[in-house]
Formats: structure tokens, C-alpha cells, sequence
């Protein structure tokens, strides 16, 4: 009697100890995942499955309707040695890099030194020249090209009162096309690194340019060992950042020019969506996309392998 | 002496303000003028293209309202906003909760994921993107859209708002646990109210990303019906591109909400933004 109740409670208590035990790995194992899986499954769905797939097709001759033939390398040797567009594209992408690595770092550090320096109105400069950024990029675009306009544009006033020479169609002449997209673009974008600068620039001890002062340094000497060293992780990283974004930019240039006037401001990016949906060669496309991540990851390994190698970046 | 100093300081900044005031001109000189061109009819545009207009036309804007369809596309746009931002705030919320607070198994491999599937093209995917979606049937569908946005903005919210939560102190989900409440119940309970300013932060950023998204939605919404705000002024930018004043009203019906939101709010508005760029 006695025995079977010593046993019945410890039956009790080891179901008791089980259940709380698998309670307890469902509350250290499984919960975290069902909070997690929502977003990793839909991730998986629009993001990571599309880009595996795309490794696929670039090996494909594929319409984008119907089954996809297997080609080996053929859409490489044409992207690399045939396709003169993409050749043209490539280059373009190149000088769009060129630009955005000098002019918007150079009008946006000189920017935000100046305004590092200015106590009165500091807020209302960094919000308004903030402003650009939000904008949508069709309306900053239709705005520009009212103004480039060679008839009624800014180039046209111009002429009226005596400069000449600015009335020209900036977005239709092949020699002007690139210079003039990354223009608007870089309207927009400069007072978005302005304000990332400054903000890198506000945590730079004041004590430091307080000595400097002292040892009679000038604003240039200032700039040059103190705002500079002290906001260089910033500066590599959007230098980065914009090295990558140089190989995807689309947007634009596509809502400007789509890649003309006869292709002279085709970009890798307008010439993805050309194949896919125009011309209807998706596996094409795909292997086009490839060669945009690559150039992307080029960037990323560059900047790898040169830390690795000891540049303090 | 010490006055001096100040004079001295001071005369220094002048040269400052003068450029400050002339990159204002150039950040802001255009927006103005399209403000002055929205109240201009053809024949003013020809004789004073970029000055304050005359004798302002305000039909332009009922005009462009109706030619434009905005009532349609702004519904459009904000049904998109809606969507994405209710599902990048929940779904991210609740994965940022999991990997700042539950300690998911293997969460560093995850934010590697994260981070590779953050920084991969959207041209990588887009053209297998677009072939799934319409065998689908998520093709010109609002939904589908809200689907591809929240992916693509999810990894930029769960790394800013588990940077936020795992500073939260533990003692508030300790205390409701041991009030008996369980996972879901902390998040939506203690958490979430508690991290409010930093949903707010990311919220913001991403009905920005959305509301002025323009691939993404000029490649999958290419019925007339489901136009966006910025696809329809794209085709309507096209179409009456000789109508400047017509195009400049609705450019600016179309960035006044914007101007008006981002000022209330700019200090969220910059900081989501720029730490955006950052991490994402």
C-alpha cells in the first residue's frame, strides 16, 4: 500500500519532469524559431530562391515563358566578347563611378565642415539641404530636365543675359548624357552624405581641434589631420558603398534617358530590364544580372582584401 | 581682447554662411521653381519660365488631380505603404525579437543571411522574381507587391530594431514571465511598447522606400488601375512632358505630404535614414 504510492507519486512527478522538460525545450528551441519564420520564409521566397534561380537561367536560352534551354557558357562569351551594348554599359557604369567617387565626397566634406563650424542656423541648413534626398526620384527628374531644358531651361536664361553656350540639350547629345544623369542623381544625393559626415564630424572630440588652434594651425591644417582622420570609418565605408551602388544604379538614368540617345548612357541595369521584358531573352538578363553582382562583389573583396592586408580601413 | 576674439571668430564664419546660403540656393532653387511653374498656364511658361508667376493658374491643380487620377493612385500608394510597413514592423519585429532576446540557435548565421540577402541586387533576382510571381498569379496584384517589399526591407528593420531591443534591460520581460506570460505575450506586451520610437524610426523610413519606390512597381504593376503615385506621374510626365505647369503641379501634390511628414518628424526621418545607410 504504502509502496504503491511512494511509486505512484514518483510515476507523478517523472511525467510531470518530462512534460515540463519538452515544455521547455519547445520554449528554448522551437519558440524562437516561430518568430523568426514568417520573414525568413518570405526572404527565402522574393530574395534568396529568384537569385539561385537566376544563377540557373544565366546558363539558360529562356524567353521567360516556356522551358529554358541549357546553353553552357554561350551568354557569357556573348556578354564578354560579342554584345558590344554591354561593353558600352560596363564603361558606363565605370564613369559613373569615377563621378561618385570624387564630386558628391567633395561637395559634401567641404559641406559639412563648413556647417560643423556654425552654431547659428546649424538645424535649419542640415534639414533643408536634407530635403532633395526624400524626394522621389521621377519628380526630381522631371524638375532637372525642365531645367536643362535648352529652351526655357536655366541655360536658355542664360544666354539671355549674355553667358552663351549653356542652351544646349544636355540630355540628348550623346557627349553630355552620362555627365548630366549623374548631376541629377548627385542632387539628390550629396546632402544625404553631408548629413552622415556631419553627424561622424560631431562626435570628434572638441578638445582636439582646441589644441590644434593653439599650436596655430589654419582651417585647412584642421581639416586635413584632425575632421579627416576622425571620420574616416565613415568616408570608407560610404566610398564602399558607393563603388557598389555604381555597378546596380538604374533608376535615373532609366526615368531620364532609358540608355539613350542610342545607347550612350546604357548602364548594366537598363540592360537587364531591356532583355528581360523587351527583347524577351531572360536567361540573357539573368547572366547580365550575374555579371552586376559580381562587379558588386569585386567591390566588397577589394575592400576585404586590402584590410586584410593591413590598410588600416 | 576677448571681444576681439569673438569679432574675430565671427568675421571667419561670414565666408561660411555665404557658401551655406549658396548651396541652399542649389538645393532648394529648384524645388522652388517647380512651386512657381505649378501656377503657370503654356503662354507664361514660354515668356517667363523659372520667375514667380504673373497671374497664377491655380486650375492647374484640380486639372492635374483629375488627368493624373490621383485619387486612384494615391490609394494605390498608400494601400502599398500600409502593407509593407505593417508587415516589415510585425514580421521584423517579432525576428528582431527572436534574435535580440530569445537567443535563437544560431543566430549569428542568420544575420550573415541577412546580411548577403540584404546586399544582393535587386537585378540579380528580378527578371526569375518577375516569371515566379506571374505563374503565381501575383502579377498586378497590391499583395504580391507588399510581399516583394517586405523582403526587401525586412533586413534594414531587423537590424536596426534588434540593435534597439538588446540594449532594452531584461527586468521588464522578467517580471511579466514570471507573471506567467508567455513569448508572444512579452513581445506584443513589454517589447513593442517599449521600442515604439525606434518602430516609429523604422517605419518612417520604410513608407519613404515604398511611397517613392519606382522598378519594383513600374515591373510589376503594369495595370493602369494599380498605377502608384510615382509610375502614373512617370507615364503622365511622358504624355503631357510640354504641359510644364500641368506636371509641375502634380509633382508638387506629390511631394507636399512628403515635405510636411519629413519636417514634423525630421529627427526620426534622419536618423532611421542614415543609420539605414549604414547597416543595410
Amino acid at each position: 500500500m504504502r509502496q504503491s504510492v511512494i511509486q505512484m507519486e514518483g510515476e507523478y512527478f517523472g511525467r510531470e519532469t518530462r512534460w515540463a522538460q519538452r515544455k521547455r525545450f519547445f520554449r528554448k528551441r522551437i519558440v524562437p524559431w516561430l518568430f523568426i519564420l514568417p520573414i525568413l520564409l518570405i526572404n527565402l521566397l522574393v530574395v534568396i530562391g529568384p537569385s539561385l534561380s537566376a544563377l540557373y537561367y544565366s546558363f539558360t536560352d529562356w524567353s521567360g515563358i516556356g522551358a529554358a534551354k541549357f546553353t553552357g557558357l554561350d551568354n557569357f562569351s556573348r556578354l564578354l566578347f560579342t554584345d558590344t551594348s554591354f561593353k558600352r554599359a560596363f564603361f558606363n557604369n565605370l564613369t559613373w563611378l569615377v563621378i561618385f567617387l570624387t564630386i558628391p565626397f567633395a561637395l559634401s566634406l567641404g559641406a559639412a565642415s563648413l556647417l560643423a563650424r556654425v552654431k547659428k542656423g546649424a538645424m535649419f541648413f542640415r534639414i533643408a539641404l536634407f530635403i532633395p534626398y526624400v524626394l522621389p526620384g521621377v519628380v526630381v527628374a522631371q524638375t532637372w530636365r525642365f531645367l536643362m531644358n535648352p529652351i526655357h531651361g536655366i541655360g536658355a536664361e542664360l544666354t539671355k543675359i549674355g553667358i552663351q553656350g549653356l542652351d544646349i540639350a544636355f540630355l540628348g547629345n550623346p557627349k553630355t548624357v552620362m555627365p548630366a544623369v549623374a548631376f541629377v542623381d548627385n542632387w539628390h544625393w550629396w546632402g544625404f552624405l553631408m548629413v552622415l559626415f556631419l553627424a561622424a564630424m560631431q562626435n570628434i572630440p572638441q578638445d582636439l581641434y582646441e589644441a590644434a588652434r593653439i599650436d596655430g594651425a589654419n582651417q585647412w591644417q584642421e581639416f586635413r589631420h584632425i575632421t579627416l582622420p576622425g571620420i574616416r570609418p565613415t568616408i570608407i565605408f560610404m566610398i564602399l558603398m558607393s563603388a557598389i551602388w555604381s555597378f546596380l544604379v538604374f533608376d535615373y538614368i532609366w526615368i531620364l534617358t532609358q540608355g539613350g540617345p542610342g545607347g550612350a548612357s546604357e548602364v548594366l541595369g537598363t540592360l537587364v530590364v531591356k532583355n528581360a521584358f523587351f527583347k524577351f531573352e531572360a536567361g540573357y538578363a539573368a547572366a547580365i544580372g550575374l555579371a552586376m553582382s559580381f562587379l558588386a562583389g569585386i567591390m566588397i573583396s577589394i575592400f576585404v582584401v586590402l584590410r586584410r592586408r593591413g590598410w588600416d580601413i | 581682447m576677448k571681444s576681439l576674439g569673438i569679432a574675430n571668430r565671427r568675421s571667419n564664419l561670414a565666408p561660411s554662411y555665404i557658401i551655406l546660403v549658396l548651396l541652399l540656393g542649389f538645393a532648394l532653387g529648384p524645388i522652388l521653381v517647380m512651386g512657381f511653374n505649378s501656377l503657370k498656364n503654356p503662354k507664361e511658361m514660354g515668356a517667363n519660365p523659372l520667375g514667380f508667376p504673373q497671374q497664377p493658374v491655380w486650375e492647374n491643380y484640380p486639372n492635374a488631380w483629375v488627368k493624373g487620377n490621383f485619387a486612384l493612385t494615391t490609394r494605390n500608394s498608400a494601400l502599398l505603404v500600409a502593407g509593407t510597413v505593417a508587415g516589415v514592423l510585425v514580421l521584423g519585429g517579432m525576428g528582431a525579437y527572436s534574435l535580440a532576446k530569445l537567443k535563437l540557435p544560431g543566430s549569428d548565421l542568420f544575420t550573415l543571411y541577412l546580411l548577403i540577402g540584404s546586399s544582393l541586387p535587386i537585378q540579380l533576382f528580378l527578371v526569375p522574381l518577375f516569371f515566379l510571381w506571374k505563374n503565381l498569379g501575383l502579377n498586378n496584384s497590391l499583395f504580391g507587391v507588399i510581399i516583394i517589399y517586405i523582403a526587401i526591407n525586412s533586413p534594414f528593420a531587423i537590424f536596426l530594431l534588434r540593435s534597439y531591443m538588446v540594449q532594452l534591460p531584461a527586468d521588464f520581460e522578467d517580471a511579466a514571465q514570471v507573471d506567467g506570460a508567455n513569448e508572444w505575450q512579452v513581445f506584443w506586451k513589454v517589447v513593442v511598447p517599449l521600442c515604439w520610437p525606434c518602430f516609429l524610426t523604422v517605419g518612417l523610413v520604410v513608407a519613404l522606400a515604398v511611397w517613392n519606390e519606382f522598378l519594383i512597381a513600374s515591373v510589376f504593376l503594369t495595370e493602369k488601375e494599380l498605377f502608384t503615385v510615382v509610375t502614373s506621374y512617370y507615364n503622365f510626365s511622358t504624355r503631357f512632358s510640354r504641359d510644364w505647369g500641368l506636371t509641375s503641379a502634380s509633382a508638387v501634390m506629390m511631394i507636399l505630404p512628403i515635405i510636411a511628414i519629413f519636417l514634423v518628424l525630421q529627427r526620426q526621418f534622419i536618423e532611421g535614414l542614415t543609420q539605414g545607410g549604414l547597416k543595410a
